[in-house]
């Protein structure tokens, strides 16, 4: 699992082992948000941001303080606190330094911090013990895939208004069937390289 | 499940816990407002850990037990939460019940604690559980805070069972690891059911069925 080169869980973790749609991650806004291509381009790319500097941050957190210490049983608690961290003071930042940016992603910020995605990504370095730049591709493809999924279903959602749809099944339904076609198209990247 | 419990309790007299509110509330949230089915909230879990009943099953009791617990103690210190730091509170309150749940699978049920993966830990970022915490049990009182945990959990508990038993029975022909009689020998399991797919077929019909049978009004129209 180490000798993977960190290119090559890049691309792992958009398209064969996508946080979407092999892990379900993310769901709740990836409904929520994705009636538009505008909106969901614009969290699809404040999520790969804030996905690349978590894991990056926890990874240090996790292997030079939480392990030496022998800390390991609060590393939940920890990773939520340094997200939610990171996403205000992201959303501080931002709003100073660059306003035109902070009306883009503005909205978008505080959703993150309960984006499952976000720490998911965090937890699965973990557990597939990843070096650091292993850690830092795998953030930055899964942000890239998780963005690429709500883009490719909010086109998909704007199609489908003008379907006819059996009433029950409007709305999130028909969205659940969707992705579940979107995730078969996926599947057929399966084997060009693969992760644990 | 829910309609077995409030016919029995109709027949009781309206007194205390059970009559009134806390039924109403057990009906509202297990039934009437379903946390997966009609909220579709906290849906990550419910499509990630369904491949089996038996992973289903131990997740339900996951959510109910983090449900109950933070439900009581964020109602029991809603007086003392400055309204500003509430969502922080929160959050720690609900990390430690998880916590405490995935250090208690890991000690007793290591293969299921495994084959959980992260899940248990992404608990935290369930909305059901955050939810509950912050549009009832901060203006409820601790006894009805829990009753209303156990309910959302039981609903979601109850929908993930469901969608568990029809993704292991179709996608492996079998129900807890074992095969069917009758059904087992004749069926060809469908692998699909089992991967990332099936999930999202399962999980949209589901909803699709719930919305059905309560009725013509579609709870989102966007």
């Amino acid at each position: 699992m180490s000798e993977t080169s960190a290119f090559v869980i890049f691309f792992a973790a958009i398209f064969t082992n996508n946080i979407l749609l092999t892990n379900f991650l993310g769901m709740c806004s990836f409904i929520a948000c994705s009636g538009q291509i505008s909106t969901s381009l614009g969290l699809g790319t404040a999520v790969t941001f804030v996905m690349t500097m978590t894991t990056m941050l926890n990874y240090i957190i996790y292997h030079f303080v939480l392990v030496r210490l022998g800390l390991e049983h609060l590393t939940f608690i920890i990773f939520i606190a340094v997200i939610a961290a990171f996403v205000q003071f992201v959303e501080m930042f931002v709003e100073r330094f660059s306003p035109k940016l902070y009306f883009a992603l503005g909205i978008f910020l505080p959703l993150i911090t309960v984006n499952c995605a976000i720490l998911g990504a965090s937890l699965f370095m973990i557990i597939r013990k990843y070096s650091f730049f292993q850690s830092v591709g795998f953030g930055l493809g899964a942000g890239i895939g998780w963005a690429v999924a709500i883009v490719l279903l909010a086109g998909l959602r704007q199609k489908m208004r003008y379907s006819n749809i059996p009433e029950p099944f409007q709305g999130v339904p028909i969205a659940m069937i969707v992705t579940g076609v979107l995730a078969m198209a996926f599947m057929g990247f399966a084997g060009m390289v693969s992760i644990q | 499940m829910a309609d077995n419990k409030q016919m029995v309790c109709m027949t009781c007299e309206p007194k205390g816990l059970c009559g009134g509110k806390g039924l109403l509330t057990l009906k509202e949230g297990a039934w009437a407002n379903n946390p997966l089915a009609i909220q579709v909230l906290g849906i990550c879990s419910a499509l990630a850990v369904t491949n089996r009943l038996e992973n289903s099953l131990v997740m339900g009791a996951a959510l109910i037990f983090v449900c109950v617990g933070s439900n009581l103690l964020v109602s029991l210190l809603r007086k003392v939460t400055p309204y500003r730091f509430r969502m922080i509170a929160e959050v720690a309150i609900i990390a430690t019940f998880v916590i405490l749940f995935d250090q208690f699978l890991k000690a007793f049920y290591w293969d299921m604690s495994k084959q959980l993966g992260p899940y248990v830990g992404l608990i935290i970022t369930n909305c059901i559980v955050m939810g509950r915490a912050e549009a009832f049990a901060l203006q409820n009182p601790p006894v009805l805070s829990m009753v209303d945990g156990l309910a959302n959990g039981l609903g979601y508990a109850v929908v993930l069972a469901i969608i568990g038993f029809f993704r292991e029975l179709l996608g492996a022909g079998e129900i807890l690891g074992r095969e069917v009689p009758g059904f087992s020998s004749w069926y060809t399991p469908n692998q699909l059911m089992i991967l990332a797919p099936g999930a999202f077929f399962a999980l949209g019909i589901v909803i699709g069925i719930f919305n059905w049978i309560k009725g013509p009004e579609p709870e989102e129209k966007k």
